[in-house]
This record gives structure tokens, sequence and C-alpha cells, in this order.
């Protein structure tokens, strides 16, 4: 299996792929929608401000094949912004629009906190998931972010705190999206993205 | 549940290998970079930060080498820097595979470096350096590899710094680099109480007692060290045994 990343010039690609192909799965980069149509599996990372991703998709047309891809079922992981952008909004950029996926807002992390919440932290799983199989309840994860999804979601499988709880792993079925970054997260990270690679076989 | 404190080693490079100096002086040869970011990575690091300490324009493309082949070994966050002087040279940096850039004399002397950079990659990957030497009642903020007194105030200038889209301060002490006396907890705790973002202490540390101390007392988020890690003084695995053990949140690997 081939997993599709969505290229849309974010920095962490490199290590993604580095990071996939670690775990003898083979990768393609892209920012065209055709290939995104035909994909496999499709990941999307992302860093950096939440415009920056948005108005990338609108810009390369990638929006709806992607939007059409998941609800077809093709696996998708989303990574930090991946995952923020599956939301209908968020505060970083609230005259935007996402892909409303999943319902909600993603919102500011508390002031009363140091942002953004730079890291490793951990996770709480509040339900069994493909996703966090094998991995330990104590693991930490890597996460650098200001803003984040609320832990109330329906398709919250794990939060995280700092300064409020909010949604570090998300899943319905075979939509899959992470707050923190696998890719830095050591073993740990590297356990969840073969989990994903499983799910998405 | 809490975020972890972080311990991370840093490697100074004169673009190809790694150096070590004593306040900023004396260089000597301290290893590959990239045999020691792998065995950091094993070892349990948080994350690594690789200086070009020369940071001379012809040496720039072998410094974005060594940027790839150190990315290429590891599986945690790798910042760079040393000599970024425009948006252009981040990108590099950036691409060669950092995750976060470091800004210090040209974000002085050019602000504005620092939002063109946050506005580009995000604060979380703009890192602001400052060296900091202890004049009289305040500390000021020194540039051009510590040598040089650019009159500024540290905690002015790391607010300055942050209202302009830094979303980390890596805090040298110039008077505490090289020292291994101890980190100078009194200007970690100022900048942290002053600064809504994350702080990296860096210079003088030894003793795992100096890391429980800039934790406990330099309200630091991160602590940074060089030559104690690669000579082999202290291994970053005992030390975060050590942090635990002293009730200081650490991330233990399996």
């Amino acid at each position: 299996m081939k997993v599709t990343i969505i290229d849309y010039g974010a920095g962490n690609v490199p290590s993604v792929e580095r990071a996939l192909h670690r775990l003898g799965a083979e990768s393609e980069r892209t920012g065209a929608p055709e290939h995104i149509a035909r994909a496999e599996a499709l990941l999307l990372p992302g860093v950096g401000h939440y415009s920056a991703l948005v108005r990338a998709l609108d810009e390369q047309k990638t929006r709806q094949p992607l939007v059409d891809a998941i609800q077809r079922g093709v696996p998708f992981l989303g990574i930090c912004l991946g995952l923020q952008v599956l939301f209908e909004s968020s505060a970083e950029a609230p005259q935007l629009r996402g892909l409303s996926l999943l319902p909600g807002k993603v919102c500011a992390l508390p002031s009363s906190v140091k942002l953004p919440h730079m890291g490793w932290n951990q996770i709480a799983a509040s339900r069994e998931s493909r996703l966090l199989a094998g991995i330990d309840s104590s693991a930490y994860f890597y996460f650098a972010h200001s803003y984040a999804a609320p832990g109330s979601n329906g398709s919250t499988i794990a939060t995280c705190f700092h300064g409020a709880p909010f949604a570090a792993v998300v899943q319905e079925r075979h939509l899959c999206g992470v707050q923190f970054h696998p890719e830095k997260s050591g073993d740990a990270g590297s356990r969840l993205l073969e989990n994903f690679l499983r799910l998405a076989a | 549940m809490s975020l972890a404190h972080r311990i991370i080693p840093c490697l100074d490079t004169d673009g190809e290998r790694v150096v070590k100096g004593v306040n900023f002086a004396g260089l000597r040869d301290a290893g590959d970079p990239v045999a020691l970011a792998s065995r950091y990575n094993a070892e349990g690091a948080d994350e690594l930060v690789v200086l070009d300490i020369a940071a001379s324009r012809d040496r720039r493309p072998t410094f974005l080498e060594t940027i790839r082949r150190v990315a290429a070994e590891l599986s945690i966050p790798l910042t760079a820097g040393g000599g970024i002087r425009t948006l252009e040279d981040g990108r590099a940096v950036v691409r060669a595979g950092a995750d976060k850039v470091t800004v210090n004399t040209a974000a002085v002397q050019r602000p504005a470096l620092i939002s063109e950079l946050s506005r580009e990659f995000g604060a979380q990957a703009v890192v602001l350096a400052i060296d900091a030497k202890r004049n009289g009642s305040h500390w000021e903020v020194m540039v051009r590899g510590g040598r040089e007194s650019a009159s500024r105030d540290a905690i002015e200038w790391a607010r300055e710094g942050v209202s302009s889209g830094a979303g980390e301060i890596l805090l040298t002490s110039v008077d505490r680099d090289g020292t291994q006396i101890g980190f100078d907890t009194k200007l970690t705790a100022e900048i942290s109480k002053a600064v809504s973002v994350p702080v990296i202490a860096s210079g003088g540390a030894k003793l795992p007692e100096h890391f429980v101390e800039i934790f406990k007392k330099g309200a630091a988020d991160a602590a940074l060290a060089a030559s104690i890690f690669h000579d082999g003084v202290q291994s970053i695995r005992a030390l975060k045994d050590f942090l635990a053990a002293n009730g200081i949140e650490v991330r233990l690997p399996c």
C-alpha cells in the first residue's frame, strides 16, 4: 500500500516521509487533485498557520477530492493542522471554512498557560482503538500548537490537557487525526503510524 | 498529566564538525554531528539543537548538508540556526529538515526577521536565541557569539521578540557558559516570568542538581547543554532518572 501525502508546502513532510519509510511503507507527495482522488491512503501533515493550509487546499483544488475520498472511506490521517482542518472552522482564521467532516470549532488554548503548547505530553484514551493499540498509557507525544479541537467532541478517542482539555486523537472509522506529531514522537509516535498503516491496509 | 520538562543536547558546529569552547572562545573538535545525533535520539533526548557557530556564508551549503544528515537520524524535533539573516536562510534550514529555526544577532539588528519567519512557518517554528550577560542590576543582550554588547535589556528584548512572533526563547547566560557551575536561575526565572512562551535555559550545566535547580527555581521549560553530554560526563538517561526521582516530570524512554 502506498500512502499519498498531501504536500502544501508544510515543513514536516520530509520527516513524515522518513518515519513512514522506516516502517517499510511507500509514499508519494502530491498537491494534485487527481492523485488525491485515486489514493489508497491519505496523510495530511501540517504545521504553521491554519490559513496557509486552508488557502493551499483551495488553491490546489484539493479540498473537494479530499472530502470525497474521506467520505468514500479512504483511510486518512491528519497531523496537527491536518486534524484541525477536519472541523468546521478555527479561531485562528475565523473567516475561513474547514473541511467540516467533524462537528465543532477549533479554539485557542487558554492564555493562562505558556503558549505554544510545546513539548512532550501524555494523553488519556477515552476508549479502545486500533490507532492506539499497543501504546503504553504513560507514553509521551510531541506537541507544538496554540489552537486545538474541543475534547468533548464525539469522535475524540484521546484527550490531552494544557490549560484546558482538548482532542489529542480523533477517529471515525477510517478518518483519523492527531494533534501531536507522531513523526517527531520517538517510538510511541512510530507505533501510532504503524497502527494507522495496519488500519489502512 | 502535564508537559514534561525537556532535556536538549546542543551540537555547536563549525558547519561540519561539532566543536566546543569556554565562554564562546577557544574552540576544539568534539565529534561527528550525525553520530552524536543518533546517540542522543536513542538515549531519550527530547529535542536536538544544531548550531553553525562559524556561520560563514561560503560554508552554508556544508551546514545545510549537516542538517539533512542529522535530521535523517532523528525521531525527535530538530532546531537549527546560526547565521540566519534572512527569510531565505530560514527557508533553507527548514527545507533541509529543521522543525524550528533559531535567530540571534540578525534579529537584534532587524527584529522584522522574527515576524517574517513566524508568518511563514508559524510561531512554534521560531526560536529567539538570546545571549545575556549581567551588567550591574540588569542583563544585557550580547551579539556576535556573545562577544559584543547590543546595548539592549535582555528582558525587554525577550518581550519584544515574543510579540514579534517568536514561539520560544533559547536563553544563554554568557557569564555561565562553559563554566560548569550551574545555570543562571535568576536570569532564567526573570525571563520566564516576563514572557508567555516556553524558555530553554542554557549555559553552565554540569551536575544533575543543576538541572533540578533550573526547573524548580529557574522556571525553565527546557534545559540545554552541550559538552557534558558529548564527553559522556552526563548521560541523558541517568539525568532523566535523577530528575524523575526529584519530582520533576520528564519523558522517560520505554
